[in-house]
C-alpha cells in the first residue's frame, strides 16, 4: 500500500501540493484527474521519489519511504511522450530493465514474450520503435514498465500524444492489464470520460488540492463539493444560483424547480443548483415539470447527437440531447431540468447532500 | 474569404511515382464553397496534413491545380496566397503583450490605429484574454497562449483563408468546449472560410460544414456530420466515427435478408446481390437495442462511462457493443435487435446504395 500522509510541495512562495492524504491499495488503478497545472504530475514525482515533500510522508507497505530516492524505489513511469531506446528492437527494450537487474536468459525470455503478448507487440519484437506506429511505441514503454515488476507504475497522461481510436484501443484493454500485474497504477489525466472508461478509483485535483478521492463513478455522481464535480464534468457542468423557499427553488419569472424530496428538510436560502448536459432536454423526463425557456446560442451536432449551446438569465448551459437539431441562433427554447439528478450545493460549494441514486 | 477548388490534386514525395501506392495523397477533386467550415479528418498518416499544405503552400502538389475563387495559386508561396494559419503549438511573440500579438498581424499590413483597436478587442473578448491584454506573453500557461495563436488567425478579415492544424490538441477539456463553440459561432457570424486538421472526431463533427474523411492518402467519405453518422460510405468511417464505432458482422444477403451464422436480420430494402464480393452489415452501437425480444445476446462487459453505458458481448461468435440509457436496465438474459433505420450493407467494404427510405 502507498500512503501519503498530509504531503506538501512548496517551491519558492508558491504551494505546488497542499496536504494530500491518499492510499492507494495493491492492485488498484487510481486515477489523478485535474486540468493542466493542477499538480498530477507533481505529485507523481513525489510517489516516485524524484522529489522529496517539503512536509509530510511518503509510506510504502509499512516503511516510511520520504526522501528514499527513486533509485531505491521499485517504481516504473510512462510519460506522454513515447520514449524508448531508439537504437534497440522492442525485444530489447522491453527486456532492458531484466537486464539492468541482471535477471537469468531464460526468465528474461518468458517475461518479455508475456508482456509483448500483453501489448499485442508479438509481431514487432525485431523492428526498432521509430518503425512502428505511436501506438505501438506507446506499447513497447508499457511493456517495459510491466516487465520490471515495479510495485509502483506511474502513467502520466500515457495516451495523450495517440489517435483517439488507439487510445480508445488502449483505454478498453489498459484495466485488464492493470489487474493481471497486481501493482499500484497511477494514471494521470486531464479528460473525464478517459476517468470513466478506465473506472478504478479517482481523485480530483486542483490547485495542488485532493478535492475527492474514491470509486470513480461514486466521485462522478456524488461529488463532495462543486470544484470535484466541475473537475470531473465534460461538457462542463451547467449551474446556476437559486433562491429555495419551501419546496422550490425559484427560477425567476414564475417558473420554478422542485427540491428533491430528500432534500426537503434543507434552510431556506441561495443554493447552488448542478446538472448534467444530458439532463437538460426538450421533453419533459418526470411527469409535471414545467418547461423553462432559454435562447440558443448555437448548435454542435456530432451526427447522432446535437450539443445546443444556450443562455438562461445569464447562465451558460450546455444541453446534450439525441437526434439533429438545428436550432437558429438567437431562437427561444422550451427546455427542461432532469430534477432526478439535480446537484444541490450550499453557497461554499459545499454539497447539500448527494442527491437520491436510483437503482443502479 | 475564398471558394477553395482543388482540381484533380494529387502528391507523391517521390520524384518518379510508379503506381497509387506512391502517392501520399491519391487524387482529390473537390471545391470548398466560400465560407465552408471543413475539416479533414483521419488517423496520423492518412494524408490530412499534405493536403492541408498543399492548401498553405508549403506544398507544390506534384499534379493539379488549387484555386482560391477561380485564381490559380498553385505557384504562389504561402505569403503571397494571403491566408492565417494556426498550428498545434503556440506561435507567438514572447516579448510582446498579448494584445500587440494581436495587433500586429493588422499594423504590418497598415491597418488604421482604430480599426485595429477594435479587432483587436474584439478578438480577446472572444478568447477571453481580455483581462490579460497588457500582460507579456512569456508568463502564460501553455493553453493561454495556443488562445493567442487562435486569435492571431482570426484577428484579420481579409484572408481567403484560415487553415487550423489540430489547434486544440493541447488545450484542457473544459477550455476546448469555450473555444470550439466560439468558433463556431464566430465561424456563423462572419462565415469564414475555415479548413481544419484534425485526427479527434468530435473536433471535426462538431466544428465542420463538411468533413472530409481521409485514410491512407484517399478521401474516403466527403459529407455533413449527419451523413457521416447514418450512411458510412466505406466501413472505415463507420469505424473511425463514433465512440465506440460501427459494428461490422460478415453477413450473407438474400433480398431483404441478412444472415448471420444462424440468424436472419429483416432488412428495410432488397440489397442486390454481388456475388463474389464480401458482404458485411454495418450498424452503429446506438441503433442496437438490448431487451427482451430478438437474438440472445451474450454480455462480456458493460462499462458504465456516467451518461450512458457501452454493453459489450457476442452474437453468434461476433463482438458487438451496445449503447444504453444512464437510467436503462440490463435484462438478466439480454437479447438484441437492429433498427432497421440504423443498418447498412458493405460489399468489399464500401456501402450499397439500395434507395431505400429513411
Amino acid at each position: 500500500m502507498l500512503e501519503l500522509k498530509n504531503v506538501s510541495l512548496e517551491v519558492g512562495a508558491d504551494t505546488w501540493i497542499d496536504d494530500v492524504s491518499l492510499s492507494l491499495e495493491k492492485g488498484t488503478l487510481n486515477l489523478l484527474l485535474g486540468p493542466t497545472l493542477s499538480g498530477k504530475t507533481s505529485l507523481m514525482r513525489l510517489m516516485a521519489g524524484l522529489d522529496r515533500p517539503t512536509s509530510g510522508e511518503i509510506w510504502f507497505d509499512g516503511k516510511d519511504v520520504t526522501g528514499v530516492a527513486v533509485q531505491k524505489r521499485n517504481v516504473a513511469m510512462v510519460y506522454q511522450q513515447f520514449i524508448n531506446y531508439p537504437a534497440m528492437t522492442v525485444y530489447e527494450n522491453i527486456a532492458s530493465p531484466l537486464r539492468v537487474a541482471r535477471a537469468p536468459a531464460q526468465q528474461i525470455e518468458t517475461e518479455v514474450r508475456r508482456a509483448a503478448e500483453l501489448l499485442k507487440l508479438t509481431p514487432y519484437l525485431d523492428r526498432t520503435p521509430l518503425s512502428l506506429s505511436g501506438g505501438q511505441q506507446q506499447r513497447t514503454a508499457l511493456a517495459r514498465a510491466i516487465v520490471k515488476n515495479a510495485s509502483l507504475v506511474l502513467l502520466d497522461e500515457p495516451l495523450a500524444n495517440l489517435d483517439y481510436k488507439l487510445r480508445e484501443e488502449l483505454r478498453e484493454e489498459l484495466p485488464k492489464i492493470f489487474s493481471e500485474t497486481g501493482a499500484i497504477f497511477v494514471y494521470a489525466t486531464t479528460e473525464p470520460q478517459e476517468a470513466l472508461l478506465l473506472s478504478g478509483h479517482t481523485a480530483t485535483l486542483s490547485e495542488g488540492r485532493v478535492t475527492q478521492f474514491g470509486p470513480t463513478l461514486d466521485v462522478f455522481r456524488n461529488p463532495d463539493d462543486l470544484l470535484t464535480a466541475r473537475t470531473f464534468s465534460d461538457p462542463p457542468l451547467n449551474t446556476i444560483t437559486l433562491p429555495k423557499q419551501g419546496a422550490k427553488f425559484s427560477l425567476g419569472g414564475g417558473a420554478d424547480l422542485p427540491v428533491p424530496s430528500d432534500l426537503a428538510g434543507i434552510a431556506d436560502g441561495e443554493y447552488t443548483i448542478g446538472f448534467q448536459p444530458h439532463h437538460l432536454s426538450l421533453d419533459a423526463q418526470t411527469a409535471g415539470t414545467q418547461p423553462i425557456r432559454a435562447r440558443v446560442l448555437v448548435t454542435e451536432i456530432t451526427g447522432s447527437e446535437s450539443f445546443v449551446h444556450l443562455d438562461f438569465a445569464g447562465s451558460r448551459w450546455v444541453m446534450l440531447t439525441h437526434g439533429i437539431k438545428s436550432f437558429e441562433p438567437d431562437e427561444t427554447v422550451n427546455i427542461h431540468i432532469d430534477t432526478r439528478h439535480l446537484l444541490v450545493f450550499d453557497m461554499q460549494g459545499q454539497a447539500v447532500r448527494p442527491p437520491v441514486r436510483r437503482a443502479a | 474569404m475564398a471558394r477553395i477548388e482543388l482540381d484533380h490534386i494529387r502528391h507523391s514525395y517521390s520524384p518518379n511515382p510508379r503506381s497509387d501506392a506512391d502517392y501520399a495523397l491519391k487524387e482529390v477533386d473537390h471545391t470548398f464553397d466560400d465560407g465552408t467550415a471543413c475539416a479533414l479528418l483521419g488517423p496520423s498518416g492518412c494524408g490530412k496534413t499534405t493536403l492541408l499544405n498543399i492548401i498553405s503552400g508549403l506544398l507544390t502538389p506534384s499534379e493539379g491545380r488549387l484555386r482560391f475563387n477561380a485564381d490559380d495559386v498553385t505557384g504562389l508561396s504561402t505569403q503571397e496566397r494571403n491566408i492565417a494559419q494556426v498550428f498545434q503549438f503556440p506561435v507567438i511573440y514572447d516579448t510582446m503583450t498579448v494584445y500587440d500579438n494581436l495587433a500586429f498581424p493588422l499594423r504590418n499590413r497598415g491597418v488604421s490605429p482604430g480599426e485595429v483597436d477594435r479587432k483587436v478587442r474584439e478578438t480577446l473578448d472572444m478568447i477571453d484574454l481580455s483581462d490579460w491584454a497588457n500582460r507579456r506573453a512569456r508568463g502564460l500557461t501553455a493553453d493561454q497562449k495556443q488562445k493567442i495563436s487562435l486569435g492571431r488567425g482570426l484577428v484579420r478579415s481579409d484572408v481567403n483563408a484560415i487553415l487550423f492544424d489540430e489547434p486544440l490538441t493541447v488545450i484542457d477539456p473544459h477550455m476546448k468546449w469555450m473555444l470550439r463553440s466560439q468558433l463556431k459561432q464566430l465561424h456563423r457570424r462572419v462565415g469564414f472560410t475555415m479548413v481544419y486538421v484534425t485526427h479527434d472526431q468530435t473536433e471535426a463533427l462538431t466544428f465542420a460544414d463538411k468533413v472530409v474523411v481521409m485514410f491512407e492518402g484517399g478521401i474516403v467519405q466527403i459529407g455533413t456530420p449527419t451523413e457521416l453518422f447514418e450512411r458510412p460510405s466505406h466501413t472505415f468511417v463507420g469505424y473511425f466515427i463514433g465512440s465506440p464505432g460501427m459494428n461490422v458482422l460478415p453477413v450473407e444477403i438474400d433480398g431483404t435478408s441478412a444472415r448471420i451464422g444462424g440468424l436472419d436480420v429483416r432488412l428495410s430494402a432488397p440489397v442486390p446481390s454481388r456475388s463474389g464480393a464480401r458482404m458485411e452489415l454495418g450498424i452503429r452501437p446506438e441503433f442496437v437495442t438490448l431487451g427482451r425480444t430478438g437474438a440472445p445476446f451474450e454480455i462480456t462487459k458493460i462499462e458504465d462511462v456516467g451518461r450512458q453505458k457501452i454493453v459489450r458481448g457476442t452474437l453468434a461468435g461476433h463482438r458487438i457493443a451496445a449503447i444504453v440509457a444512464e437510467d436503462s436496465e440490463i435484462p438478466a438474459e439480454p437479447r438484441i435487435e437492429f433498427d432497421p433505420r440504423g443498418i447498412n450493407v458493405y460489399a468489399d467494404s464500401w456501402r450499397i446504395e439500395t434507395g431505400a427510405q429513411r
